[in-house]
């Protein structure tokens, strides 16, 4: 039995796909690209698939992740081909790689993210960053299943700065977030963002992960999860 | 400009809807062509399934047009589905038209609409898609720039009730007709649309097999029946009866050959082969068996490179085998056999939705769950005792029944779901009440043959609805309160019997929704108004429980119907005479009305009749007409093993050491 961590993009109108709505066009892209996967035993055998922290519907990603097990050791080149035109456009399989010892999800520290602010001024979203951080509590409530829960959003977030976009009436919200418990999601900051200032984007932001990974502090950016597979792969 | 992307517009209402991946198109296998990819003359369909989305994706008959379609050079095709009514609300909004989830265009900006109406609670969601896509509800109002509106499925059957807001329905089978009508109206656009909009329509009209309402002039008796449906003389050529299309090849047509795979979760996650259309079986009550006549089987080595294929392009874990009684293909037994043993590895799963009541489906069903499970089986009395058994032609004993049951429990089944229905012609208490006492036989049996006390019995029960084109076309529907009255007593003699009752569990549906059905499956242009009360007045997602108001419908239909001095009972609890002109009679089904009437009468007298592949021809009609005799089986091939050679492609290749 062979394992393998696969990367993968969730681009454009699929954004809006849960990672449910993934797991189902992962199992049937599997068969198609003749994947040889590892089934679970009993009555209803279902394929060897673990995710880890997927990005919230509605976002867009440039970096989710699952593992595989699969019955015979494969090329994992050949399965990041096959499996990628297997799936539909916009899921796009980016890297496949055998695991090496170690958790996967322990690696996943934080995730970076890029907030596309449409028909807003660059100056309303600074001001507003700059009040943020300032703040040394940005609580926000979110329904959870066990009931409403209010929570500090402020502590997760590792760095937050404002950019200029290429188009003129966009601004550009980068953060980097830690993965924490319960998790704050780039909804949540939103929400706490437009609670310390007035920021009201007249279209809801266009989000983004651009990458999830260990947590360096010294640079304060995310690195690759999958180094130390491919450290080991390449040896 | 026609036929641009809406999508900038939508995409901002998505984030805040309830499912938006339905929205957003994308799904494997689907198509997006170049407006004009067939040059000046393309001609451009947007395809429909009046439900929401996760129902109308996986429909088959959609899925096999939208394929044929856009597999013509000169021709695109593109899906629409109903929007939930938080959808539609940001729609009007934000002025987003319906569009497709294709290209996400506008569906004003297509020459053809068409509809695939399996039931007739579809039509208030027809309404609310024209009027969302900015095309006037009444086909009289709409001019050239508008698409042309054509309704299909087997509500078609009777397009009386949808008359005002269609420009033309097509009976019977899609895919030669979807074609005819894009050759139509290919020719009609190269021509330099001469005469607009209604010279197209009367063009179609007259192929005789498609039927444009407004071409038609119907007249009425002071009582309020009909008293003739006729081509007005305005428009020569236009014929008296409009034909049905049947296609006689099923393995000349073998689609979806690359079925849809949403994203999103639909109500079947399965890929579907249908092995033959029609049934003559000759179940009276039933529309779908009398309509789609004559029976027509794909063959086995058909049904394997459709399976083969199908998997190929989709990955789906289950396959469907579909028709109406399927168990009835003259080869199942090598077909189930062959396709089990190619897919035994892949844990690619079967299943047979539609089954009839006989021992040998106990042989197929404990084939398909060769490795799995065996958890429920389904059967189909329909009736609960003997006599209302003949009465619909369901040639089932009870000696059958129980041996049956008996030997699925055997099997190792756990679980017997048996389906009936209420409100059947002729029916009393006593022929419903037989149902408790058929349960508790079922469940006696099945603890002595298995031994064991937890086996189970579902009772599930459906409202009988008459409909057009079948021999109860003309029996009064059972009433709503009647029904409902009927089922609580069969309620209260399964649950007072504390020896078998907690192990039968029962389910049903209120009279309600069987009576709306009823008064659109059986009415004329006359409930056109009622549609349309009940659309204004907020009506949407009839077939859905949760959005379905049976108060709603019966002020309108009161408020709408009474001008004519009928009401929502004389089109439904009313029996109808032999003389009588139904609305649909001027749709040829094939099907004489003679020989409808006389199967009636035969009903009646507790007659039954044998299934006419197996016994001599009853002359129904439908085989004559078509020139054909019943194609039938068996072939006597079987499916060869599909070898893999050398295991998965994506292998690793050992490095060789030379
Ligand atoms: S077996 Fe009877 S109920 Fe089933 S499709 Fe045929 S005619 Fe209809």
């Amino acid at each position: 039995m062979q394992k393998l961590r696969v990367k993968y993009a969730r681009r454009g109108r699929l954004r809006f796909s849960s990672t449910r709505d993934f797991g189902r066009a992962l199992e049937r892209a599997l068969r198609r690209a003749e994947v040889p996967m590892a089934f679970s035993a009993g009555f209803h055998p279902h394929p060897k698939i673990s995710y880890a922290n997927g990005a919230p519907t509605g976002t867009a990603s440039e970096a989710e992740y699952f593992e595989i097990s699969v019955t015979e050791r494969v090329d994992a080149d050949a399965v990041r081909a096959a499996l990628d035109a297997a799936l539909p456009d916009g899921l796009d399989v980016l890297e496949v790689v055998e695991a090496a010892p170690g958790a996967l999800a322990d690696r996943l520290e934080a995730s970076a993210w890029e907030v596309v602010f449409r028909q807003t001024a660059l100056a309303d979203l600074e001001a507003a960053v700059d009040a943020y951080l300032d703040a040394a509590e940005a609580p926000v409530s979110r329904m959870f299943k066990t009931g409403m829960k209010t929570f500090d959003t402020r502590s997760a977030v590792v760095t937050m700065s404002a950019a200029a976009a290429a188009d003129p009436s966009c601004a550009i919200l980068r953060m980097v977030v830690r993965h924490t418990t319960p998790s704050v999601r780039p909804d949540d900051i939103l929400t706490a963002l437009r609670a310390v200032t007035a920021l009201a984007p007249p279209v809801p932001p266009l989000v983004t992960r651009l990458a999830q990974g260990p947590l360096h502090d010294a640079t304060a950016g995310v690195a690759d999860p999958l180094a130390a597979d491919k450290a080991a792969a390449g040896s | 400009m026609p036929g641009e992307s809406i999508f900038p517009t939508l995409e901002p209402l998505l984030e805040q809807v309830s499912k938006p991946i339905q929205y957003v198109g994308g799904e494997l296998n689907s198509t997006v062509k170049d407006w004009t990819v067939g040059g000046d003359h393309t001609v451009r369909w947007a395809l429909m399934y009046p439900d929401a989305y996760e129902v109308g994706v996986p429909n088959q008959g959609s899925m096999i047009l939208y394929e044929v379609l856009n597999e013509r050079p000169d021709a695109l095709a593109e899906r629409t589905y109903s929007v939930w009514p938080d959808m539609e609300a940001l729609m009007r909004a934000h002025a987003v038209p319906q569009f497709t989830v294709d290209g996400h265009r506008a569906l004003g900006d297509f020459d053809l609409f068409g509809l695939s109406f399996s039931t007739e609670l579809g039509y208030t969601n027809m309404l609310t898609a024209l009027d969302l896509g900015g095309i006037p509800l009444h086909a009289i109002d709409r001019d050239d720039t508008h698409p042309v509106v054509i309704a299909g499925g087997h509500a078609a059957f009777n397009p009386e009730t949808i008359a005002d807001f269609i420009d033309a329905a097509i009976v019977g089978d899609g895919e030669e007709a979807v074609l005819m009508v894009t050759d139509v109206v290919a020719a009609w656009k190269r021509d330099g649309m001469p005469g607009g909009r209604v010279e197209l329509l009367l063009r179609l009209a007259r192929t005789g097999s498609v039927y444009v309402p407004r071409f038609y002039d119907v007249s009425y008796l002071p009582d309020g029946r009909i008293q003739r449906i006729a081509p007005n003389p305005a428009y020569p050529g236009v014929p008296w009866r409009v034909a049905k299309h049947t296609v006689m090849d099923l393995d000349a047509w073998p689609y979806p050959k690359q079925p849809l795979v949403p994203l999103a979760e639909s109500v079947h996650e399965r890929m579907s082969v249908e092995i033959f259309r029609g049934c003559t079986r000759g179940c009276r009550f039933c529309q779908a068996g009398m309509i789609t006549r004559p029976v027509r089987e794909r063959s086995i080595t058909g049904i394997g490179e459709m399976v083969q294929r199908g998997l190929a392009a989709t990955g789906f874990e289950e396959v469907g085998l579909l028709s109406l009684s399927s168990a009835d293909h003259t080869e199942i037994g090598e077909v189930t056999k062959g396709l089990a043993d190619r897919y035994e590895s892949s844990k690619v799963g079967l299943s047979l939705p539609s089954t009839r009541v006989d021992a040998f489906n106990i042989d197929l069903a404990n084939e398909l769950t060769r490795n799995g499970r065996r958890s429920g089986l389904t059967f189909a009395p329909e009736g609960g005792s003997e006599r209302i058994r003949k009465v619909i032609n369901k040639m089932v004993t009870e000696d059958d029944l129980i041996n049956t049951v008996a030997a699925a429990y055997g099997a190792g089944w756990r679980q017997v779901k048996l389906y009936f229905m209420c409100g059947l012609p002729t029916e009393t208490d006593e022929d419903v009440l037989q149902i408790a006492e058929l349960a508790k036989k079922v469940i006696e049996t099945g603890r002595k043959v298995s031994g064991r006390n937890d086996i189970r019995c579902t009772v599930s029960i459906g409202g009988f609805v008459p409909k057009a084109h079948t021999p109860f076309q003309w029996a009064p529907q059972l009433g709503a309160q009647e029904t409902d009255e009927r089922l609580a007593k069969l309620r209260d003699a399964i649950r007072s019997d504390r020896r078998l009752g907690s192990s039968i569990g029962f389910r049903y549906h209120d009279g309600k929704p069987g009576i709306v059905e009823g008064l659109l499956s059986r009415g004329d242009r006359r409930v056109g108004r009622v549609i349309e009360a009940v659309w204004r007045d907020g009506g949407r997602f009839d077939g859905w429980s949760e959005h379905f108001s049976y108060e709603r419908w019966m002020e309108c239909a009161a408020r709408e119907l009474a001008p004519f001095g009928i009401d929502v009972d004389w089109y439904t609890t009313r029996g109808r005479e032999e003389s009588e002109v139904l609305p649909w009679d001027h749709i040829d089904s094939g099907l004489d009305k003679e020989w409808l009437w006389q199967d009636w009468l035969d009903a009646i007298d507790e007659v039954e009749v044998d299934d006419c592949r197996w016994t001599p021809c009853f002359d129904c009609g439908v085989c004559p007409q078509l020139g054909t005799e019943i194609q039938v089986g068996p072939t006597g091939k079987t499916l060869l093993p599909i070898t893999v050679v050398g295991g998965s492609p994506l292998r690793e290749r050992t490095p060789s050491h030379a």
